[in-house]
């Protein structure tokens, strides 16, 4: 059975930006409400609103997080909303991936760069007494598609506990057969968390109840490590922006800024440029403005060369002999676009800073959502995901998404209409 | 009196990292706009969240002195849309910074719009706030904008929470919420028609309270008015209306002095002080803190108008 990680005590203070993935009617609003109310992150006038809205009974707390006036006309939500909070040990992202249509694009933009997914289950929905007790589709879907994108902690929130005979009882059922469907998909699973969003009951406050000795959901969520990219080993930066020191024209020095993917880089480390493939030595690192000893994976270093050398937005810093370009992959690819992937057209594509064109060779399978089996197909359309084969126009340094997200990810860009049409996660060079 | 409270002081448990954390997500999206557009510009109206990402700009581009003091200038000028609304002493503040800073200031003025007629008041003391978009638009078209920075954040409104950090405007400046381009990773999308142009918001992710920490934490220069000063107001309708030329006071009503400071700095027909004593950007945190009314509906005569005013301005290109 996954074991149930234990809360580590969290010194980084970065913001834990989560996603919270549920179904109509799951309560996922009145859980957001609820984090933001007992979080005092809604003020007088906005629950002025609320109550007047109300007229005498008690706020509707899911009223809070619905947004766009386009949306409520038609009483959904169709797109991520980000919602904030606090509390004293930490400040809050909440990716509010909405559970209609266009689910999976929502979930795929909400879940890329998340540190945590809470993934809601209604208890009234489940027959708590069956043996084995089968959970519901969504339910799988949710911790999958997470699992799928690599969101590092995943979260259920077993939710509407004030709705069932025997809470104890429902909610140890629930959770063996959490547990046992996390065990089967290898999913490890950050915390199982009983809650009641509509009284309040283990969201903020702990639960009183002689069954349940855990954490509250905001315990949990205030102990999760944010994700972070290896700060040891060889060093890798896309250069994102070259600019010239000081006015006109001539061999000035030129600093190239970049976020650190992976590694540390300071003054006196000798690097090679992808695709030139010319050598230098650092001369001098910079952060926000200032010289530094050293900067690391996750902050966006200013790295200043010891020669003058051609150097691109798009191109890379890395340790030398490091980076081993491929011009075919196999990669994940999930399908964001109404018009669906076409095999042999040309798209844009964007690695780390560099756009290139790209063709989709291959559609191998699909997958099927809800359990993330292979599919035999050739087609991809939108909100569907799949194993494709992917061939680019130059040769790029990608990466395995497993092992490093700036390396492994691209997004696929139609070059008619320029929506954002894919996103793909790689898995291997071909 | 009491010795003065610090931010470690107000706030022991949170240790401040997470202000590091967002300076370098908006760093890295000035660099990364500047990097991908042709024609960038900085909104800079001397409004603090401007003033924030003014300072995220002087880090991102430029390199600190042993003076403290950052060299050189940033690769874009910056754009202001002066309504003739504006306080006086803003103006004053935003062109003395910009003359310290040695930067470029664009200013689109509204009243050159009314005179072109492309803007028509319906009467002469109208709020401006809403007509900001077409000399802002009009602006964008005659200097070729591609992109421009802004300090909105998604924390401030409904509408703005589904707000990209890169935001698409079709040729006619207009925001579409339901065709909005998924933002994965930091992988954005910055390819745009010709006519088309972006919209960027490197602070999409600080809250209220994350800019008066921020301000606080890096002694950020802000017009006076921010701070707690005496001010001649009208109550009207639960607000502290400030008496001035084009807010005058209107039959029944009583003028009082009273100790105020402004949480947003708008235009005057519309923007309304609170009542406050702080005289520091850590006493303000401090009421940030307590504060149980939010940004714009305390401060924003236009906005209280419906729930939806926000969303059906953004989609006329408001900013």
């Amino acid at each position: 059975m996954a074991p149930l990680a234990t809360p580590p005590v969290v010194k980084d203070h970065r913001a834990l930006r989560f996603l919270t993935a549920g179904s109509v009617d799951d309560g996922k609003s009145t859980l957001i409400g609820r984090l933001l109310y007992d979080s005092r992150a809604i003020l007088a006038d906005q629950l002025d609103t609320l109550e007047k809205k109300a007229a005498g009974a008690p706020i509707d707390l899911s009223l809070l997080t619905d947004g766009l006036e386009a949306e409520r006309e038609q009483g959904i939500t169709i797109d991520v909303a980000y919602r904030y909070f606090a509390t004293k040990q930490r400040k809050f992202i909440i990716a509010d991936a909405p559970g209609h249509e266009q689910y999976t694009r929502n979930m795929v933009t909400a879940a890329a760069g998340s540190d945590a997914a809470v993934v809601l289950v209604d208890i009234t929905k489940l027959d708590v007494n069956a043996l084995p007790l089968p959970l519901l589709p969504q339910t799988r879907r949710h911790a999958l598609l997470a699992h799928l994108l690599r969101v590092p902690n995943i979260v259920f929130a077993v939710n509407k506990l004030d709705a069932v005979a025997d809470p104890a009882q429902a909610f140890h059922a629930v959770r063996n057969a959490l547990l046992a469907f996390a065990d089967q998909a290898g999913i490890t699973v950050a915390g199982i968390i009983p809650v009641s969003a509509l009284r309040g009951d283990n969201v903020t406050q702990p639960l009183d109840a002689d069954w349940y000795n855990g954490p509250s959901l905001l315990q949990l969520l205030e102990s999760l490590p944010p994700a972070q990219e290896r700060k040891d080993g060889d060093l890798l930066i896309p250069v994102q922006y070259v600019a010239r020191d000081g006015e006109g024209t001539g061999n000035q020095p030129r600093t190239l800024f970049g976020r650190v993917a992976h590694g540390r880089v300071k003054a006196g480390d000798a690097v090679q440029i992808f695709p030139s493939g010319h050598s230098a030595v650092v001369a001098e690192v910079r952060l926000a403005g200032e010289v530094v000893d050293v900067v690391e994976a996750g902050q966006s270093a200013g790295v200043v060369l010891d020669r003058q050398l051609d150097v691109s937005r798009g191109d890379w810093i890395a340790t030398p002999q490091t980076i081993h370009p491929v011009q075919r992959f196999s990669a994940t690819l999930a399908w964001l676009d109404t018009e669906p992937a076409q095999v042999g057209r040309k798209y844009w594509v964007r690695h780390g800073n560099r756009w290139v064109q790209a063709r989709i060779t291959s559609i191998e399978s699909r997958l099927d959502i809800h359990t993330l089996d292979a599919i035999d197909a050739h087609q991809l359309a939108v909100n569907e995901i799949g194993h494709v084969i992917i061939e680019t126009q130059q040769a790029l340094p990608v990466e395995s998404y497993a092992d490093n997200r700036v390396g492994g990810s691209l997004i696929i860009v139609d070059p008619t209409s320029n929506r954002t049409s894919g996103a793909l996660l790689v898995k291997a060079a071909q | 009196m009491n010795a003065p409270l610090t931010v470690e002081q107000l706030l022991p448990e949170l240790d401040h990292t997470h202000l590091d954390w967002l300076e370098e997500e908006a760093i890295f999206i000035l660099r990364e706009t500047v990097a991908a557009f042709e024609r960038p510009a900085l909104l800079f109206s001397g409004g603090k969240d401007s003033c924030v990402v003014l300072r995220l700009a002087e880090k991102a581009f430029k390199n600190k002195g042993a003076d403290g003091q950052y060299k050189g200038r940033l690769p874009f000028p910056l754009l202001h849309v002066d309504t003739g609304h504006n306080f006086p002493e803003v103006i004053e503040f935003r062109d003395q910074r910009v003359a310290e800073m040695g930067e470029r200031l664009v200013v689109g003025h509204l009243e050159d719009s009314i005179k072109r007629g492309t803007i028509r008041l319906s009467h002469p003391l109208e709020s401006r706030n809403g007509h900001q978009t077409v000399a802002l638009l009009e602006a964008i078209e005659e200097h070729r904008f591609d992109v421009l920075m802004g300090g909105a954040r998604r924390d401030e409104e409904k509408a703005r929470a589904k707000e990209r950090i890169f935001s698409h405007r079709d040729s006619f400046g207009q925001w579409q919420p339901k065709e909005q381009r998924p933002e994965l990773w930091t992988l954005f999308n910055t390819r745009i028609k010709p006519g088309e142009h972006m919209r960027a918001f490197p602070i999409s992710n600080w809250t209220e309270l994350d800019v008066w920490l921020y301000i606080a934490r890096e002694n950020i220069p802000l017009p006076g008015l921010y701070f707690a000063h005496q001010r001649q107001v009208i109550r009207r309708k639960g607000l502290l209306v400030p008496l001035t030329e084009v807010t005058p006071l209107e039959a029944g009503e009583s003028v009082e002095t009273a100790e105020v400071r402004f949480r947003t700095v708008g235009d005057m027909t519309c923007t309304c002080p609170v009542e406050s004593p702080a005289l520091t950007a850590t006493d303000i945190v401090a009421e940030t803190l307590k504060v149980t009314i939010s940004e714009r509906g305390a401060t924003r005569m236009d906005d209280r108008t419906s729930d939806a005013s926000m969303e059906r301005r953004k989609k006329e290109g408001y900013f």
